[in-house]
């Protein structure tokens, strides 16, 4: 094959690259479509309740779960109970993190660290952390530092496995291009260990946080008097399933929020990335 | 000047890689090691680059025994190994840390211009080609300007144009600081344009075969007669070093047989 023929090959595929960009408005339409399902069913139930097919008791059409939403919001309650969430799973996640990234680190660097610690670890991750919430409470009592130990544990599982497979499966070659430049201990893991472990540390840290969110409604069930999961108890006690919904959505903002954040936060860093992506 | 004095390579597992490599390098020359498969080539590389150490013997670089990489030995592998995550430009500049921001800049940037990628100095390794990919890797492992460079097949991943432009690349920025070249290669084509002296190696336990002068005025033309020649040469000896039953009386005598009805 020529050197000619070959690139006329190359040619047509720029043209292709230029015809697949997408067409402008595509740009500002696509987020759109994800809100599709869920404001069609949110305006179905509200039509329904409205037109009485249903009394909308159990399940408040979205314009009463609003409503309760905007009072709680007025009265300073909902910043509040958010407020009191918010700061325990941030304690808790920092907590789990921080523990769950060195001693992944460790034991995923050395193999001593890897075969003292481990067993015990993975023991202790086989056991629903829920389980552990009784032993807390004698522990550490029923305010602040039960709950967010428990969060911490939650955290902590997912970051600690997720770093020490990173560490574990960083590619022997890339290692040796530090080892012929000279690069050992702390140089080796600053610039070459931890870039490569990186993405997947991202992906470790949402899904720790994830897990935050979800073990901060356990604690707030168990003994809380504030927070949004005491918004969900006390919503059950007195009957008011709207202030539940109105806690979950509340949930649900937040949760999506700080994910985003974490997401964008770390997108910078990881823009090396050779990925799949679609379109 | 580069020494390896009987060095040989055992793996834990009782397997015998190399024994007693001896060998000299002055300045500036261009050795390559050839050999079938699992001859230990690499192993050698290794053991000279401070990647592994040798189990018996000395490789000494100017009075230096290496048990370690060392900073006037640079190393070039097979595939580019570039690091994902830094731009072309601080992949080359990677082991010029040391350096002050200013000058780390400059040289980087006439080592990418060296190479003729100055206007992909701010992409990602993604993005460039294979061939690319291992200009960015030479440029990487020179632009130390090491003593001494060893390269472990550097080429045997790209397609044979490609190929033969790298090569002619590598001995112009050879000619600029005239390191020592130590090359390992499957391709003999590749071993007669670049070196000066040719090692064959026989397998199990690695070991010297054959040392063949490569004399040849450079530059060197790939289709005239007396490449053709040394190249007959050098396959001849390969054939020799991998054929182990006969014995060495009979062994000479093939090789004269055998040189003149390779092709």
């Amino acid at each position: 094959m020529s050197l000619a023929s070959m690139t006329t090959v190359v040619e047509p595929a720029t043209e292709v690259a230029v015809t697949a960009q997408p067409a402008h408005w595509s740009r500002y339409l696509r987020p759109v479509l994800g809100f599709i399902l869920p404001v069609t069913l949110a305006v179905g139930w509200e039509l329904a309740v409205r037109y009485g097919y249903s009394n909308g008791r159990l399940v408040p059409p979205p314009s009463v779960i609003f409503r309760t939403f905007v009072e709680l919001a007025e009265t300073g309650e909902l910043q509040q109970h958010a407020f009191i969430t918010l700061w325990r799973v941030f304690a808790g996640f920092a907590l789990g993190v921080s523990a769950g990234t060195i001693l992944g680190a460790l034991t995923g660097y050395s193999g001593l660290t890897h075969r003292l610690v481990d067993p015990t670890l993975q023991a202790l991750r086989s056991i629903p952390s829920i389980a552990w919430v009784p032993l807390f409470l004698l522990w550490f009592g029923i305010f602040e530092t039960s709950k967010v130990t428990l969060i911490a544990v939650g955290v902590f599982f997912p970051v600690y496995l997720g770093v020490m497979g990173a560490v574990l499966s960083v590619d022997r070659k890339i290692v040796e291009v530090g080892r012929a430049f000279r690069l050992s201990g702390f140089a080796m893991v600053r610039r070459i260990l931890l870039p490569a472990v990186l993405p997947t540390y991202v992906i470790s840290l949402r899904a720790g946080l994830g897990l935050g969110w979800m073990f901060v409604v356990a604690a707030e069930f168990l003994g809380a008097s504030q927070g949004l999961g005491y918004l969900l108890v006390d919503g059950q006690q007195l009957g008011k399933p709207a202030q539940i919904v109105a806690a979950i959505v509340a949930f649900a903002i937040l949760g999506k929020i700080t994910d985003t954040l974490l997401a964008v936060v770390t997108t910078p860093f990881l823009r090396w990335e050779d990925r799949f992506a679609r379109g | 000047m580069l020494t390896i004095d009987r060095v040989g390579k055992t793996y834990p597992n009782g397997v015998r890689a190399l024994d007693g490599i001896s060998l000299d390098v002055g300045p500036g020359e261009i050795v390559v090691v050839v050999g079938g498969s699992g001859c230990g080539k690499s192993t050698l590389l290794r053991a000279v680059a401070g990647l592994d150490i040798a189990s018996q013997g000395r490789v000494g670089l100017d009075g230096d025994t290496i048990t370690a990489p060392h900073e006037k030995i640079g190393i070039i592998f097979q595939e580019p190994r570039l690091l994902p995550w830094l731009t072309v430009a601080d992949n080359v500049g990677f082991g010029l840390e040391h350096l002050p921001k200013t000058q780390r800049r400059e040289r980087v940037a006439a080592a990418l211009d060296r190479v003729g990628l100055a206007d992909k100095a701010g992409a990602w390794p993604r993005e460039l080609s294979g061939g690319q990919a291992q200009r960015v890797a030479i440029a990487r492992a020179l632009v130390p300007q090491p003593q001494v460079l060893l390269l472990d097949e550097p080429f045997s991943a790209l397609d044979a144009f490609t190929r033969a432009d790298l090569q002619d690349h590598l001995l112009d920025l050879w000619a600029d600081t005239k390191p020592t070249l130590i090359m390992v290669t499957h391709d003999v084509e590749e071993a007669i344009v670049l070196a000066d002296r040719i090692l064959v190696m026989r397998p199990r336990p690695g070991r010297i075969y054959e040392e063949i002068i490569d004399d040849l005025p450079r530059p060197r033309d790939r289709q005239s007669a007396a490449f053709d020649f040394v190249k007959r040469r050098v396959l001849a000896a390969l054939d020799r070093s991998l054929d182990r039953a006969v014995s060495v009386d009979e062994r000479t005598e093939k090789a004269e047989a055998g040189a003149h009805s390779w092709w």
